[in-house]
């Protein structure tokens, strides 16, 4: 494997990464002022990812930093190209980030009330704009001779980008949902198995409507062959597994199912989009690959050996954070 | 609109009110973990409760810098593509080993840290706390190794139209950074220490809490007399380092137009004409400018109009002058801003030394004042540092004008621009609301009377565990 490889994998990774982690935060943030029916029960399921979306956003924060130092062309194409829904991304987050802090300082229903709306919102926006993202990928986009990509943004939201949206907002809602069936007890956790129960039919079709659009429409799940069109049928698998186990309250299993589905989502488009990392929709040529968006040769070792030698570290203490606050979270340890 | 100007604005108003909180969250990072390490130590209840009460204004802060931060980090790509792709081998590693190395360990550990009280042992957790100071050095000094290759671009070479890195050490070793990491990192511990220092002396004004609030002054007020120390000398290093490396942003600082005089005096004020390219008036004290750059009475310098003939000569027609009276008030407002810190923090460690600081109530009020010179010195020390090196965004490789993205048009950068302003203000505005709120509250006094509903209260408070 060449290091330009090893740097598509390594990117792809943090972003798969920041879809699964960031994922369930997403879901918890969207389901939270709706499934909690006084403010201890919303402030109950807000903490379940108190301690982890931080780190879960550094995720993307990172993947950002290895996109611009491995494939600065990827990342000045795909941030400037995807400008605006960028902008409301980020825009998304800040408010989300503040919300989590500022919610709990004043005792005042307004005040909470407002910051709740300001969670719903950052919470659901970001995951609708990276599923309208990941369809523009797979589709492709004008990128000109020059690595630009040009045209306004509304030409991103046609109508297979837009199913990409709802259908990421309600994987990331179910996996979210379940979640806090593994981290809450009593009736919150009953609560948001029953939610998600009644949102897995949706789900899964979405999620079968995606993947028989994205294949007729696009070269992703079959570039290499017609073999890794096993990769989406597992991914709607697992989210059907992850149904079935929610109904038999298998809570950890039921996760994990969800966490898989993310997880194979992500690597049938990034496996279909190598080695292009961004596809133009003008000329097969003008596309961004591994090899004509990279860094120098120099700059991709000295990467190498700092991420290897730091990720280790990095995985070692968020696996041991996890292993802290194990516990399920309750109405009685609402401190903070 | 010019979409380079607006691009330009968005990354000025970015960084500003980004860097509002950056310094803060390092500077309080810090002296909480000094306080918690006290409390583990001591084994004394009293610095428990002031870790946690700075702690509560640290999240708040730290919050509002994490969110800002990702717009600070997407801007260039955003914005700025073409300077992206020419430097990205360069500038790219540096902030992706920030994020591997500090980020993470920051918001893990910060996450530890908040939910973790009664979960980890006394020692994990602050071991935790100590890990968040670190890591919001670490980031400090990984973004500022971006910073310092943009001011003095070393360890690259240009392949195919494209600034490639050719030695990784040599942007670690970059003496610029060596000269401005100090620099930053103690402006940075002064700002949470004159933050704790200030609001500390109106609190022990107004007799709340006394005790714990006068052994937070103590420790916030040491911190902030070592780091104003430190900023003066670190300042000066980088001013001389400024000889070598940007002799234009220098000449520019003191608004030095012709080759100066030998020894060159020091001009304290100036009437700045910009447009004739002189002064037309300035007050001047002799030999303090060649003492100040060469450590001793002699030694010239060069002016800006014999800068402009020679960069003309080397990099082609342009014109290579900064904003002058910018350049050259913002230097000055930061030097009063660091000696007055300098002279406040000291009277304040011997008054808190002989502790009689009640004894002071207008060095009291005027501590509270005095949270505003760091925030101060901050600001308008990056206004030199970055419209100093104007029109380069890599200075002597590339101009500003040439790295913006050309696919963004200016109504895109507009509404990026007015979108996040508004909110900006927004978030400023709650932040001080926030802050001010903790601040009033006197916690003394709470144990006294539970909380309670209020049952005439038209916002129908209700009780929350909070």
């Amino acid at each position: 494997m060449s290091l330009n490889e090893l740097w598509f994998l390594l990117i792809a990774v943090l972003f798969a990464g920041f879809f699964v982690l960031e994922g369930f935060d997403f879901g918890v943030g969207t389901v939270a002022r709706f499934l909690g029916k006084d403010d201890i029960e919303k402030r109950v399921y807000i903490n379940t990812i108190g301690p982890f979306w931080d780190a879960n956003e550094v995720w993307l924060i990172t993947a950002g930093g290895a996109m611009f130092a491995a494939f600065p062309h990827w990342y000045a194409t795909m941030f400037s190209g995807f400008y605006i829904p960028l902008v409301f991304m980020l825009l998304a987050l800040i408010i989300r980030g503040v919300a989590f802090e500022f919610r709990s300082k004043v005792e005042n229903k307004k005040w909470r009330n407002m910051w709740d709306w300001g969670i719903f919102i950052g919470s659901s926006l970001p995951p609708i704009l990276w599923g309208v993202v990941l369809a523009n990928f797979m589709t492709g986009m004008p990128i000109d001779q020059d690595k630009e990509m040009v045209g306004g943004f509304i030409q991103f939201l046609h109508p297979f980008a837009l199913l990409g949206g709802v259908m990421f907002l309600f994987v990331c809602i179910v996996h979210g949902l379940q979640f806090i069936t593994l981290k809450t007890e009593g009736e919150l956790q009953e609560r948001a198995r029953k939610v998600a129960k009644k949102l897995a039919p949706v789900t899964l079709i979405l999620v079968l409507l995606f993947a028989i659009v994205g294949f007729i429409k696009t070269d992703i799940f079959t570039y290499h062959g017609n073999l890794w069109i096993i990769l989406p049928i597992l991914t709607w698998v697992t989210l059907l597994l992850g149904a079935i186990l929610n109904n038999k309250k298998r809570d950890g299993w039921a996760f994990t199912m969800t966490s898989l589905t993310i997880l194979l989502l992500s690597a049938s488009i990034f496996i279909g989009m190598f080695p292009r990392v961004m596809i133009s929709s003008i000329n097969e040529a003008y596309s961004l690959t591994v090899y004509n968006a990279a860094s120098g040769a120099y700059t991709l070792k000295v990467m190498s050996i700092a991420s290897l030698v730091l990720l280790p570290f990095v995985l070692g203490y968020q696996i041991w954070s996890y292993y802290i606050f194990r516990k399920r979270v309750t109405k009685k340890d609402v401190t903070y | 609109m010019d979409p380079l100007w607006l691009a330009r604005l968005q990354f000025a108003s970015t960084t500003i009110f980004h860097y509002f909180f950056v310094p803060m969250s390092i500077g309080l990072a810090l002296i909480i973990a000094i306080m918690q390490t006290m409390y583990v130590v001591k084994d004394d209840e009293k610095y428990k409760r002031m870790t946690k009460f700075w702690g509560t204004l640290f999240l708040i802060n730290f919050a509002v810098g994490v969110v800002t931060g990702i717009l600070q980090e997407f801007q260039f790509g955003m914005n700025w593509s073409t300077y992206s792709r020419f430097v990205g081998d360069v500038f790219g590693p540096s902030l992706a080993i920030e994020g591997l190395l500090a980020f993470f360990m920051e918001s893990t550990f910060i996450g530890l840290w908040v939910f973790g009280w009664d979960r980890l042992s006394k020692r994990v957790h602050l071991l935790s706390v100590w890990l968040v100071s670190i890591g919001t050095i670490l980031s400090a000094f990984w973004i500022l190794s971006a910073n310092s290759f943009m001011q003095s671009p070393v360890g690259y070479e240009v392949v195919d139209g494209r600034a490639q890195m050719a030695n990784f050490w040599e942007i670690i070793a970059n003496p610029q950074l060596w000269v401005q990491f100090p620099h930053v990192l103690t402006s940075a511990f002064a700002t949470g220490a004159f933050l704790i220092a200030g609001v500390s002396a109106w609190k022990i004004s107004k007799k709340q809490d006394v005790d714990m609030f006068k052994r937070s002054f103590k420790i916030s007020i040491i911190v902030a007399a070592i780091s104003s120390l430190f900023i003066l000398v670190t300042g000066h290093n980088q001013a001389q380092n400024l000889v070598e490396t940007q002799p234009m942003k220098l000449a520019a600082a003191e608004a030095l137009w012709e080759h100066s005089e030998d020894p060159a005096p020091f001009t304290v004020i100036a009437g700045i004409n910009s447009d004739e390219k002189t002064n037309d008036w300035s007050l001047d004290i002799p030999y303090v400018l060649s003492l100040l750059s060469y450590n001793k009475f002699s030694g010239s310098l060069q002016g800006l109009n014999e800068l402009q003939d020679q960069y003309v000569e080397k990099y082609g027609p342009g014109d290579y002058i900064p904003h002058v009276p910018t350049i050259f008030w913002s230097f000055r407002a930061m030097v009063v801003s660091g000696t007055l810190m300098l002279m406040v923090a000291i009277y304040g460690w011997y008054a808190a030394r002989k502790d009689n600081l009640e004894k002071h109530p207008r060095f009291l009020k005027l501590m509270v004042w005095a949270i505003a010179l760091p925030f101060i010195g901050n600001t308008v020390g990056w206004i030199v540092t970055e419209l100093g090196r104007q029109p380069w965004v890599v200075f002597g490789v590339m101009k500003t004008e040439d790295a913006v993205s050309p696919s963004v048009t200016a109504n895109e950068v507009l509404f990026s621009l007015v979108t996040f302003n508004l909110l900006y203000a927004i978030l400023g505005a709650v932040m001080v609301y926030l802050f001010v709120k903790h601040i009033k509250k006197d916690s003394t006094k709470k144990k006294e009377t539970p909380m309670t509903t209020d049952p005439f209260s038209k916002e129908g408070t209700e009780i929350v565990s909070q």
